[in-house]
Formats: C-alpha cells, sequence, structure tokens
C-alpha cells in the first residue's frame, strides 16, 4: 500500500468503464495523463504522436471525445494508458460493448504490444478473447480460482479434442438425448437449444450418431475451445 | 527510456522509481483543471465581473440612496455602498468557494471523471484534492481580485489596509471551499449539494453583517452571527476597507477562518482517500 503510487508510476490501466474527460480533445487527454506522470512536453507530443499512430486515430487528434465512437474511445482510454510507457497494462474488459470489426482492431494493438514485451493482465467474459491473447489464464468462479494454465493445456486438460453440436426440432431434443446416452458419449452438455457432445473424432461419432437413426437438424463438429472449458469448469450457464 | 514504442523494451528495472515531492504531485494535478479552464475562461470571467458589478449597483447604490438619507452613523458614518461593498467581497468569495468545491468535486467522481482517471497515476488521493483546492483557491483569487479593482476603480476603498482585502477574501472563500470539498466527494447524488447552497450561504449572507451591522439585530441573535464563518470573513474584508483595522478582532477572525479551513483540509485528505482507494 505504500507503495501503491511509485508502482502505479509504471503500471498503465485500462478501466471498463472509460474515464476520458470528454470535454478534452484526444490529444489534450493524453497531455493531461502525460503531465500527471511527470513528462517533459516535448516528450508527450512524440508519444502522442506515436501513440494515436498506434491506435489509427491521429486524423481525429485534435477533436473533442465527447462525439467519438465506444471503439475509438476504447482506443485513445489504451493509449492513453501507454503514455508512461508502463511495464505492465492491466485491462478491464477491454471489448467488452464493441463492435466485432473494433474488438479486432484492440486484439491486434493489444497483441503488438505483447509482441514488444509489455505484460498485459486482462478480465474478459470473452474466451475467444483469452484464447487469442493470453499466455496464461485463470477462470474465475464466484470469486474462486476454478481452473489455471495455458488455453491449449486447459482444453487439453478439461476438455476434448472435439465437439459436435447438434440442434434438433422443437421437441425431440428428449428423445434423441435418450437414445444418444446408449452410445455412452465421452461427455454431454444439454443445453438450451442443442446438444454439445465431447469426442476425441467428432466426425467419428457423428457417424455413429447417424447409424442409431438418429436425424438432426443441424450438425456441426467443431474444435475445443476456451469456452467449452468455461461451460465445463463453472457448470453450463454462462453468468455475467 | 526508449519513447520509441517500436523497439523492443528492456528488461523494467527491478526498483520502484522514486516519486516526487506531494507539492510537485500537487501542481501536476492542478494544471490538469487549467487546461480544461482555458476551455470555459472566457464565459467566467464575464460573470466575475458582472456579479459584484450588479451587487453593487442594487444593494450599493439602488437601497443605498434611501439608506443615506436617513443617515449613517450607525455604519460608522460612511456612505452605505462603502460599507456594503468590502461585505459582498466576502459573500462573494465565499459563493465561489462553495460553487468550485462542490459541483465541479463531485463532478470530478461522477462527470468528467477527473479523479478516477488521475487515481489510476502516481498521484496520491490526497494530491488530487490538493492540486484540484489549488485551483479552487485561484478562481477565488480571480473573482476576488476583480471585485477589489472594481471597488477601488468606483472609490469605494477608504484605507491602505485595503491592500490585504485579497488576501482576506480568498481566505475567507477557501476557509469554505476545503470542507465542502471534503464533503462532496462523499456524495453519491447531487441533490444534497443544493442544501449548504440553500441552507448554509443564503441564511449567512443575510445574517452576517454583510447588508447591515450585526448591532442592529436582537441581543440574543448576535452570538449566532458570532459563530459563523462569514461574519468573520465579512468583519475583516470590512475593517481592512474601512481602515478601522484592531489587531485583536483581526486576529480572531484569521484564526477562526484559518482553523477552519485546516479542519477542511484534514477532513478531505481522508474523505478523498476512502473515496478514491477502493
Amino acid at each position: 500500500m505504500r507503495d501503491g503510487p511509485a508502482i502505479r508510476s509504471r503500471l498503465g490501466v485500462v478501466p471498463q468503464e472509460d474515464t476520458l474527460d470528454n470535454e478534452l480533445t484526444v490529444r489534450e487527454n493524453l497531455l493531461v495523463y502525460g503531465r500527471y506522470f511527470g513528462l517533459p512536453r516535448k516528450l508527450i507530443n512524440e508519444r502522442t504522436d506515436q501513440l494515436l499512430d498506434f491506435v489509427q486515430l491521429t486524423e481525429r487528434g485534435n477533436d473533442q471525445v465527447d462525439p467519438l465512437s465506444g471503439g475509438m474511445k476504447r482506443r485513445l482510454t489504451i493509449a492513453r494508458s501507454l503514455i508512461n510507457d508502463p511495464d505492465i497494462l492491466i485491462l478491464d474488459e477491454p471489448t467488452t460493448g464493441l463492435d466485432p470489426q473494433a474488438r479486432h482492431i484492440v486484439w491486434d494493438r493489444l497483441f503488438s504490444l505483447k509482441q514488444r514485451g509489455v505484460t498485459l493482465i486482462l478480465t474478459t467474459h470473452y474466451m475467444d478473447e483469452a484464447e487469442q491473447l493470453c499466455d496464461r489464464l485463470v477462470v474465475m468462479d464466484h470469486g474462486t480460482i476454478a481452473a489455471e494454465g495455458t488455453p491449449r493445456e486447459l482444453i487439453a486438460r478439461y476438455s476434448t479434442p472435439e465437439v459436435l453440436e447438434l440442434r434438433f426440432a422443437p421437441g425431440t431434443q428428449e428423445d434423441a438425448v435418450e437414445k444418444i446416452k446408449d452410445l455412452s458419449p465421452e461427455r454431454m452438455e444439454v443445453t438450451a437449444d442443442r446438444l454439445l457432445l465431447y469426442a476425441a473424432d467428432g466426425d467419428d461419432f457423428l457417424a455413429r450418431v447417424h447409424q442409431a437413426g438418429i436425424e438432426p437438424l443441424t450438425e456441426l463438429v467443431r474444435r475445443s475451445t476456451l469456452e467449452d472449458v468455461f461451460l465445463h469448469l463453472t457448470g453450463r450457464t454462462l453468468i455475467d | 527510456m526508449s519513447s520509441d514504442l517500436a523497439a523492443e523494451r528492456p528488461a523494467p528495472p527491478l526498483v520502484l522509481p522514486k516519486l516526487p515531492g506531494s507539492a510537485a504531485l500537487t501542481v501536476r494535478a492542478f494544471r490538469c483543471w487549467l487546461l480544461a479552464y482555458r476551455r470555459t475562461w472566457r464565459s467566467s470571467v464575464w460573470s466575475s465581473v458582472f456579479g459584484p458589478l450588479f451587487y453593487l449597483g442594487a444593494m450599493g447604490y439602488g437601497l443605498g440612496s434611501l439608506v443615506d438619507k436617513n443617515g449613517t452613523s450607525s455604519l460608522g458614518g460612511v456612505p452605505y455602498v462603502v460599507f456594503v461593498a468590502p461585505a459582498v467581497l466576502a459573500v462573494q468569495a465565499m459563493n465561489s468557494g462553495l460553487s468550485n468545491a462542490l459541483y465541479p468535486v463531485f463532478g470530478g467522481l461522477h462527470w468528467n471523471k477527473i479523479y478516477l482517471a488521475a487515481r489510476a497515476t502516481m498521484l496520491r488521493p490526497s494530491d488530487i484534492y490538493r492540486g484540484h483546492l489549488l485551483f479552487i483557491t485561484m478562481r477565488i483569487a480571480m473573482n476576488s481580485g476583480c471585485f477589489v479593482v472594481l471597488m477601488a476603480a468606483f472609490g469605494l476603498i477608504r484605507s491602505p489596509w485595503a491592500v490585504l482585502l485579497l488576501p482576506a477574501s480568498v481566505l475567507t472563500g477557501f476557509a469554505f471551499a476545503t470542507p465542502s470539498a471534503a464533503w462532496a466527494i462523499t456524495l453519491d447524488n447531487q441533490t444534497a449539494m443544493n442544501y449548504p447552497i440553500r441552507f448554509g450561504a443564503v441564511p449567512l449572507m443575510l445574517f452576517s453583517g454583510t447588508f447591515f451591522p450585526i448591532t442592529q439585530l436582537p441581543a440574543w441573535v448576535r452570538p449566532v452571527a458570532y459563530a459563523t464563518p462569514l461574519w468573520h470573513g465579512v468583519a475583516l474584508c470590512r475593517a481592512l476597507s474601512l481602515g478601522d483595522v484592531n489587531a485583536g478582532s483581526a486576529a480572531i477572525n484569521v484564526g477562526y477562518l484559518v482553523a477552519m479551513a485546516a479542519v477542511g483540509l484534514w477532513a478531505g485528505s481522508r474523505t478523498f482517500r476512502r473515496r478514491l482507494y477502493v
């Protein structure tokens, strides 16, 4: 606690809710932050140019923050958090509420920071985000650590290589579930709208489903993802 | 430390960086408010000039012409406008102290979120608080400075002691600002901030000897007036402006205001810390 301020001088923080000053311009927001860290004006200007270029906001530099889109504000917050050239960047749900395009831009920028050796610590509800950005991840469930490891390790440990997703006509899923149980799948998750069957070889299992005379509406074989790990560890319902 | 973002980073140092002193950090927080103020200073200057003009015109000259007809011996024999001007200066300092320390402080947490942005940096809550107070003090000084200049221009100053009017009125405003800011940071909704203005500032202005000497009040009410902070600001400013300075009373006035400001500073460091370090 005593060293908090000194430690924060080496951190960058991207809070979940933007704390940009909407009445200032994009560049002024960076200037304010640079001054908080006691950087000389010249260095702030240099870094502002680089950072705005980095988050693709150069053209909006002298515009006020207020009219910027959600994705732009997020990128500006990330740029601002980097003004002190931090060793560790802490991000709280960096892409929540962004459209897919904006998310990909943010991911791309975060990935390139990681490549440069900036340590990222982020929280997210998006499993694809975790899979893309994390070397090491911790699954939290109701405040306790449910699992820990690399995305690959977690998938290997808590899921099968492949997943078969089946969807049935309304009202017919229950019968199908009973029949599929007889095929003794490695693991089965029944959700409201579909059936998830975990198997080493999804196509092989699908062939067995067809042989048993079960006719799903749609069928999809895919690789296991972190989402499956999360479902397994926290018990199906995705909590918010 | 390289400023080139594209460069590979060296391993971070294992020693924590040394923090600059508290004064330097306070100035950093102050400069943020200064930057934001650059956008709005023009409109605020108009109210700094016209506020006192309206007051002096209506109360000093308008009401004053009636008062002066009946003789002003109870006012010390000076025209009413001369009597009322330094008191209105103190009232205005109180009002700038309150208005700059209530809504902007609340806003620093809930609206423009300046505090929330700053707390993620190396600034400590006490630096954030003092930096904002520095800006508030500057605003009080700007308003008071305008007022004192206008008083001089209208020939309402009767004593060389009046060179101390600026620090005296700034102290008055500051004494109201520190506890107000300390309180505003604890609020969760803005309506509560109307109360100190409606039920604090307005009665204070009416019963602190601003528009008439306290001796006109019934004897049992007078101690209440002496206990209020605005009365001390009014008494101090009026003594300086009229040249009627009594060292003992002035020391009590200053002591009261300094004590109030100090309590506010102490409380604010605590409330800001509690609110900003979650």
